[in-house]
């Protein structure tokens, strides 16, 4: 393809690279400029059918620019369509279970990797496995333990675990703990082991390494994660799916198949519930790109 | 190794040589305080017990139940029944085999069409062309999205009448104008290529971090060597991203099993789009609640998934093991 009229820098050095002419990549450019306009159309469709009202649409058709162009299907989305109440139902369940998710798996990682201990490896590896299983495998038992943990009705309306976010909560938190506890632990493990051995001639118990040695080293790697799993969450679609049946306690993600039901043939309208549910993620992106990227590296540069 | 974990701490606090995992275990082996093993034991335990109660319990259960016939509702109702689900799937549900077939096309699409191009991405953006950061903007904005908020993107673009690749082919409002998600002769590929859309721009992003690992020097050596562009690149730079690799190949077969929200939000996995994933949970939600069936797919799901994973695991802690 294109690759051909672009040489990769054979003699790649900055003080080279300075002086010469930078190199034409005319056919790059239009293989990537055709790409990207591709990757924006499906988005840019829907912003553009979310701007029209659907008095527009219905008169002069989907293709075509005229009519009015305003944020009135953002606004009955919001709050015809409930999407204010989903929008706060992912802002419950995503918050606790993201400093959960931290925490647990840096106290998990902080053990393995800091203590040496004969099993450090398998739990490791326990817990990396649990995270790539695929959710469906575990989905028909977790939710028969639901259905079967009794509560008393004051606690849930449905006297069992089921329609809470609780369990939302607690199941994503266990899912995701396996992935943390990984890049967390790599990254213990390179920290240096002069750090704690100081602490420990001064007499630091376990929980001072790990509070005020360690802790306050990994926050890089925390505000990473965090970007992430603060995306992995809100994006998560299958367990409320599972867990939920009351409409009105989904998050966004999982809600917004209802409305394809609801109004069905509103295209304007759904296409509005899809750009306020890309807009949280699109806000975290611009404002935390470097984090979230950092994220999505960390677990995978380790060979 | 060429981890981002390591540029992200700062320099006086890394291990010495370059990070590796080095027990100096001289002072680190010594006796804990009662204390200290009382910390240590909750530190461990709490997480290891969530972790077994919520992922591993609930796969041991999978596998338990597929032996069994159980509608769901009481527990004493659960009757064992052999292997007679495994045989119910492979021979009398009809579903079974087309789900399979397409976990498949998927796994192939997902490895010839998708990784490739976010390899092609990344080599491409790799070179400081101009507007790099902008490219690379655009193509990684579907990482962003849920699977599920893609299958309602795609739906608007692929609709029958007022959907806008119809409107670009001039078939829009025709007769000749295809339902892409609703008809069962191509609803997969538009799926795939919905899906494609975001693997390829996480692939990307994944080799972009790999590609800048690599060490300037080896391209040099190839290039003294005589060698052209594309061979430095398939006989150097990527034998050195090994790593890497190993991970792109697991996370597209594991993307591949899991593909399930694409397909669940258009029509809840059926009418073309059957994945083992889908029927999983068809059999659990649906009105006979059919949980033995249900989990014997799961279990199928189960098995295929654990050749990826066990290869992951033996490259990432093989070397530990031994180190």
């Amino acid at each position: 393809m294109s690759t051909t009229t672009a040489r990769p820098g054979t003699t790649d050095t900055a003080a080279l690279r300075a002086g010469s002419r930078p190199r034409r990549h005319y056919g790059t450019h239009i293989f990537l400029t055709v790409m990207a306009v591709m990757w924006l159309i499906p988005l840019g469709w829907s912003l553009y059918t979310a701007l029209r009202p659907v008095a527009s649409t219905n008169q002069y058709g989907y293709f075509s620019f005229a009519g009015d162009f305003n944020f009135g299907n953002f606004a009955q989305a919001w709050t015809q369509g409930g999407f204010s109440t989903y929008f706060w139902n992912s802002v419950i369940i995503t918050v606790p279970a993201v400093l959960l998710t931290l925490f647990l798996a840096s106290l998990m990682a902080f053990a393995v990797s800091r203590v040496s201990w004969k099993f450090n490896i398998t739990l490791l590896i326990m817990f990396t496995a649990g995270n790539l299983l695929p959710p469906q495998v575990l989905a028909a038992p977790l939710f028969e333990m639901a259905k079967h943990f009794e509560v008393p009705y004051s606690f849930s309306d449905s006297g069992n675990m089921l329609n809470t976010y609780i369990i939302v909560i607690a199941v994503n938190t266990a899912f995701q703990m396996g992935f943390c506890t990984f890049v967390l632990s790599n990254y213990m493990k390179a920290l240096s082991a002069d750090l704690t051995e100081a602490a420990l001639v001064d007499g630091a118990g376990i929980w001072r390494q790990y509070r005020e040695i360690i802790m306050p080293l990994c926050r890089p790697a925390f505000a990473a994660l965090g970007t992430l799993q603060v995306i992995f969450i809100y994006n998560d679609y299958f367990w409320p799916l599972i867990f939920i049946q009351s409409g009105n306690r989904l998050p966004i993600t999982t809600a917004i198949n209802n409305l394809q039901g609801e109004f069905l043939s509103n295209y304007n309208l759904l296409a509005a519930g899809a750009v306020i549910t890309v807009i949280p993620t699109l806000v975290i992106y611009l404002l935390l790109q470097r984090q979230f990227v950092a994220g999505l590296t960390l677990g995978s540069s380790k060979g | 190794m060429s981890s981002t974990a390591q540029e992200l701490i700062p320099p006086e606090a890394r291990e010495p040589g370059g990070g590796r995992i080095r027990r100096s275990s001289g002072g680190r082996v010594r006796r804990l305080a009662g204390r200290d093993k009382v910390v240590l034991a909750l530190m461990v335990g709490i997480p290891t017990l969530i972790e077994l109660v919520l992922v591993w319990l609930p796969t041991l259960m999978s596998v338990g139940l597929s032996f069994t016939s159980w509608n769901g509702l009481d527990l004493a109702d659960i009757r064992p029944a052999g292997t007679g689900n495994y045989q119910y799937i492979t021979q009398d549900y009809p579903p079974f085999w087309p789900a399979v077939q397409h976990n498949l096309l998927w796994l192939l699409f997902l490895a010839l069409i998708a990784t490739p191009l976010g390899l092609l991405l990344a080599v491409l953006l790799d070179q400081n062309i101009r507007g790099s950061k902008i490219y690379q903007s655009i193509f990684f904005a579907p990482v962003m999205l849920s699977l599920a908020l893609i299958g309602i993107i795609w739906q608007l673009f692929y609709q029958r009448d007022n959907g806008l690749l119809n409107f670009l082919l001039g078939t829009a409002g025709t007769p000749q104008a295809v339902d892409w998600f609703g008809d069962s002769s191509v609803n997969i590929w538009a799926a795939m290529i919905a899906a494609t859309w975001r693997h390829a721009g996480y692939v990307m992003l994944l080799y972009l971090a790999g590609l800048k690992g690599v060490d300037p020097s080896l391209k040099e050596a190839a290039a003294i060597d005589g060698a052209n562009s594309v061979q430095t690149f398939f006989r150097v730079v990527f034998p050195a991203m090994r790593p890497i690799n190993i991970v792109i190949v697991v996370i597209t077969i594991i993307e591949s099993l899991r593909a399930f929200d694409v397909v669940y939000v258009i029509n809840r996995g059926t009418n073309g789009l059957e994945m083992l994933s889908a029927l999983v949970i068809q059999n659990l939600v649906g009105e006979g609640q059919v949980i033995g069936v249900g989990s014997a797919l799961a279990v199928v799901l189960l098995v295929i998934s654990l050749v990826p994973i066990v290869f992951y695991l033996s490259r990432t802690f093989g070397k530990e093991n031994k180190a």
